[in-house]
């Protein structure tokens, strides 16, 4: 579905990814994980559009996602949840979420979709018309998640989910992430919480420094003495 | 009833002030740059006003819709090849590029125009007299389009998904992006609606001072802007609040104290409000969660 081959991603002279290859088929949960710095949300915004890469391609179902000017990539199905949530502040729960769905004319199947969320999320129910500003961080990363899934994507990217919330928050949203693939949406998950992303994840992929260093089924990484020694804490 | 007529020419003023802010304040809320060619796009208006109304002898309601839609087409313009190129370069480049506009219209408006001072012609005559107090019927409309205005593009902003949409840009438009919001579309439609207001700004304030000349809008444009950042730039709100205010003070002046010093208290009350209130009256702490 969504393939990465070459990717080469610079900032001025620094090359912050070096030539990275892998992909994502229909139905998987795939995990990049690695430490801060390696390039996790670097490659993120390379696939979403907020970058341009110097090299490489990146496709989904076939299709030239570089060549896609960035707003147009949500509508062929790729959402992305961007690290530190990036919820419009002074905007309502509701409005956010009905900006998920901008693009989108079928009024009565955004309906649907708002429903969706709302049970995957009852608190945002809850807090429908309050400022997303004003939501806890938990709640947040919720909102930026039910956002992107109202654009009813195929594919999801979800950028640090974790970062800054409690463990039982942590595993509350990993729990739910399961629970939107099992629905029938592809996950791409980029964390740095590597014990948490390798548990639920079906392959894996481990980025030091702008390259791909290892790659196996989730299991196989987290049985893996250089991932246990660098990311589990022995 | 002196007090109240300078009082009421005062807010008649500030209305066109607060039209004029009104497209500032939009640019710099959605576009994070602060257009300093946004007083010349009201000289434009004005000069494309005065030749329907004068050369052509057109209706009044004519020679606004003209003038409006010329100035929405030079925004619009103007941002593609100015600023459009210069996206993500450094605040400093656009602000220069932007006082390169500014001069490259006056310029162009003289020569094609000449520099002679030209006389707006009376466009509504008249006056409302209650009692004592006699107002211009000229001031009421003013006053008047000013809060059709501002009620308008309120419920623009806050009820349409377009609205929604400049929103979220103001906020974030890498996030905006992620929605499948266009940007650069974004952008334009806010050039477009600035420059659109600043043409029946240009109509109104020639109406009341009838000089028609290449540098006809600097004044205002500086006074817009001072307006803009007293109520906080980038909230339409603040514009509003910041226009009337600054015409009333800038009124009061002229009547009470100086009619050479009026533009000096002006600038000295911005100055104090800004030493109080950084943000201006109604701009928000910018509170950043991670």
């Amino acid at each position: 579905m969504l393939k990465i081959e070459n990717l080469v991603v610079r900032y001025g002279m620094i090359e912050a990814i070096k030539g990275i290859s892998f992909h994502v088929d229909d139905g998987e949960i795939v995990t990049l994980i690695g430490s801060n710095g390696a390039g996790k949300t670097t490659t993120m915004h390379a696939i979403s559009g907020l970058l341009k890469p110097a090299g490489g391609s990146i496709t989904l179902d076939g299709k030239d996602l570089i060549k896609t000017p960035s707003h147009k990539i949500v509508t062929d199905g790729l959402a992305q949840v961007p690290e530190g949530r990036r919820v419009f502040a002074e905007q309502s729960v509701k409005e956010n979420l009905l900006l998920g769905a901008y693009f989108r004319k079928d009024k009565q199947e955004i309906e649907k979709d708002l429903a969706y969320v709302y049970d995957l999320f009852p608190r945002l129910k809850e807090r429908e018309k309050q400022l997303a500003g004003t939501l806890s961080g938990g709640e947040q990363q919720m909102l930026a998640m039910g956002r992107a899934l109202m654009s009813r994507p195929k594919i999801l990217l979800l950028d640090e989910p974790s970062m800054g919330l409690s463990p039982l928050l942590v595993k509350e949203i990993f729990r739910i992430i399961q629970d939107i693939n099992k629905r029938g949406t592809t996950i791409l998950l980029v964390e740095q919480n590597a014990k948490m992303a390798l548990g639920i994840a079906d392959r894996a992929y481990v980025l030091e420094t702008g390259k791909i260093v290892l790659e196996g089924t989730g299991e196989e990484l987290a049985a893996s003495e250089r991932v246990r020694k660098a990311y589990l804490g022995g | 009833m002196a007090f109240l007529s300078y009082l009421i020419g005062g807010l008649g003023l500030g209305s066109v002030y607060a039209i004029i802010a009104l497209g500032y304040s939009m640019v710099y809320g959605i576009a994070k740059m602060l257009n300093f060619a946004h007083g010349d796009v009201i000289m434009v208006g004005a000069f494309v006003a005065y030749f329907a109304l004068s050369s052509f002898g057109l209706p009044t309601i004519v020679a606004l819709i003209l003038s409006v839609v010329a100035c929405t087409v030079l925004g619009i313009v103007v941002e593609k090849l100015a600023y459009k190129p210069l996206r993500g370069a450094s605040s400093l480049s656009v602000l220069i590029t932007a006082i390169g506009v500014s001069y490259f219209l006056q310029n162009a408006a003289m020569l094609m125009w000449g520099t002679d001072t030209k006389i707006f012609p009376t466009i509504l005559e008249g006056t409302l007299t209650i009692g004592e107090l006699s107002i211009p019927y000229l001031t009421l409309l003013t006053i008047l389009s000013c809060i059709v205005i501002m009620v308008v593009l309120t419920m623009f902003i806050n009820k349409t998904k377009t609205g929604r949409a400049m929103r979220a840009c103001s906020e974030d438009k890498g996030a905006a992006s992620l929605m499948g919001i266009n940007v650069n579309q974004i952008i334009s439609i806010t050039f477009a609606i600035g420059s659109g207001l600043a043409a029946i700004a240009a109509v109104l304030l020639c109406a009341t001072y009838p000089s028609v000349y290449p540098t006809l809008g600097s004044m205002p444009g500086i006074k817009a802007f001072t307006a803009a950042v007293l109520g906080g730039i980038g909230s339409i709100p603040g514009a509003f609040l910041g226009g009337l205010l600054l015409g009333v003070i800038e009124n009061l002046a002229r009547a009470y104290i100086s009619t050479q010093l009026s533009d000096a208290i002006v600038f000295m009350v911005l100055i104090v409000i800004l030493l109080i209130k950084p943000t201006g009256l109604l701009g928000k702490k910018v509170n950043v969660k991670v």
